[in-house]
């Protein structure tokens, strides 16, 4: 069987292992934007304790890796909390990419000029007004390529959830492998699915992108 | 009407609102104004009154406080102490207050500061919109206008990216006056331009002057300050060192550091 047939042969399992993939990646990633919004706030905050706060969690996130969180919150709770692997997953690489969400939205918006600030705020435009016409879209045409590559890297990440279990692309290749004992043209397919999966991300950013930057011709 | 006879704070701001104040009244009026970023002091017991129409040009060396007394006039900058009163009203930093006020207070900065994100058009009828209240055919309406006065009808859809320094400049001036400003605050509007575009700004600049608005300009465009000043302004050593009519401030100096600073110009 070459790796042709081999590829065919497992679509199927493949396919669904993928959806496992996406939906995980997909659940981590609304959590994380909602999470990383709300920190990257308090980060911008005139309150100081917010900003410790925030600046602890990112650092304790950044400073840390995935799989350590993972294991924390699945096997490290188990004797209080046995959670579901897809959720323990999902709130891991949610958690764990909320930290680098929330300083990318720090920085976008902090590449907005403080003179174009200053430009609406003299024509009388409020703070509220200033933020949602000029700050907020500036901000987020700043942020959109380096948010996309950080869910490409939060879409590779997830892999790692199949140290706890779950079920989804690379448990799936693991077990193949084992099953067939051709890791060579397992680990090949599987990489495939992530390639196809990232490939597909970037166009979707990329088209955003031009969309947006129209104005720069 | 003789509610404004009683009170004259109140008929200056109505005017001030409809735009129609009498030429001779001031408009913007400087009391006191001391201005400290820390310990550090910019000016002090700064007194400075601009009547209706009346061009105000401020000179001085760098560094002086020129920009940050223009920018203590629409409360970009909070003043230390004192008093500043714009069309009768005395600014506080009430965000409702001052929201109100700057939006009759025109501003254009050395870098033009237009938002990069919307069209010509858009950047003059946003705040028009937002601000003004006015509807969306009017805004363009006023904005094509404006573009058509500051010669730029032609770029009425272009974004500000694909624009020269002189263009992004005079659409900036057209943002400014499409609020109906009493007053225009200009922030060395030429200083960012290349020297060719220098011009095409200034011959706007002169036609609003001569057109009766009211304006405050820090510059180092001399031939500008001789040609449209109504009253020249040297900033200088914390204070205000010398003023008047630009042929005597630029030309016969009576205080040293007038003369030391002219001289100075002189040399380069």
């Amino acid at each position: 069987m070459n790796f042709f047939e081999m590829f065919a042969e497992y679509a199927p399992i493949f396919l669904k292992a993928t959806w496992v993939t996406l939906s995980l990646t997909a659940v981590a990633l609304v959590f994380a934007g909602i999470l990383g919004a709300g920190v990257a706030a308090m980060a911008m905050s005139r309150i100081a304790p917010l900003k410790w706060l925030a600046a602890g969690f990112i650092g304790l996130i950044r400073g840390t890796p995935l799989i350590a969180q993972l294991f924390l919150l699945y096997f490290g709770l188990s004797s209080i909390v046995v959670l579901d692997k897809f959720w323990a997953g999902a709130i891991a690489l949610g958690v764990h990419n909320s930290a680098y969400i929330a300083e990318i939205i720090r920085s976008g918006f902090q590449s907005v000029p403080k003179g174009l600030v200053e430009a609406a705020r003299s024509l009388g435009m409020s703070r509220e007004r200033t933020l949602r016409r000029v700050q907020a879209p500036l901000a987020f045409r700043a942020i959109l390529p380096v948010l996309g590559s950080q869910f490409i890297i939060a879409v590779k990440d997830s892999s790692l959830v199949a140290f706890i279990g779950l079920t989804e692309l690379f448990r799936t290749a693991q077990n193949t492998a084992a099953a067939t004992y051709k890791p060579l043209s397992t680990y090949a397919i599987v990489s495939v699915y992530y390639l196809a999966i990232v490939l597909v991300l970037t166009a979707v950013v990329n088209r955003m992108e031009k969309r947006l930057g129209r104005h720069k011709s | 009407m003789p509610d404004s006879e009683n009170n004259p704070d109140q008929s200056a701001q109505d005017r001030f609102l409809a735009g129609d104040a009498d030429k001779g009244e001031s408009i913007v009026q400087l009391r006191g104004v001391t201005k400290k970023f820390g310990e550090t002091v910019v000016f002090s017991d700064v007194d400075l009154e601009v009547g209706v129409s009346e061009v105000v040009v401020l000179i001085g060396p760098s560094g002086a406080g020129k920009s940050t007394l223009l920018r203590c006039v629409n409360g970009l900058e909070e003043i230390t102490s004192g008093e500043i009163v714009v069309a009768g009203q005395t600014l506080s930093y009430d965000q409702k207050h001052l929201n109100r006020i700057r939006s009759r207070i025109g501003m254009v900065f050395q870098s033009f500061n237009l938002f990069p994100h919307m069209s010509v058009t858009e950047n003059i009828a946003v705040a028009q919109r937002d601000v003004l209240g006015r509807g969306k055919d009017e805004a363009i309406q006023k904005a094509h206008s404006l573009l058509e006065r500051v010669g730029l009808s032609h770029k009425a859809d272009a974004y500000p990216g694909s624009l020269s320094g002189g263009q992004q400049q005079r659409v900036a001036i057209a943002r400014a006056l499409a609020m109906d400003p009493a007053v225009m605050l200009f922030d060395e509007p030429t200083s960012a331009l290349d020297p060719e575009l220098v011009g095409e700004v200034l011959a706007v600049m002169k036609d609003l002057a001569e057109e009766g608005m009211t304006m405050m300009c820090v510059t180092h465009e001399m031939r500008f300050a001789r040609r449209v000043a109504d009253r020249v302004v040297l900033i200088a050593d914390h204070g205000i060192a010398e003023q008047g009519p630009p042929d005597q401030v630029l030309d016969h100096p009576v205080t040293e550091r007038a003369q030391h600073f002219l001289s100075e110009l002189s040399d380069h």
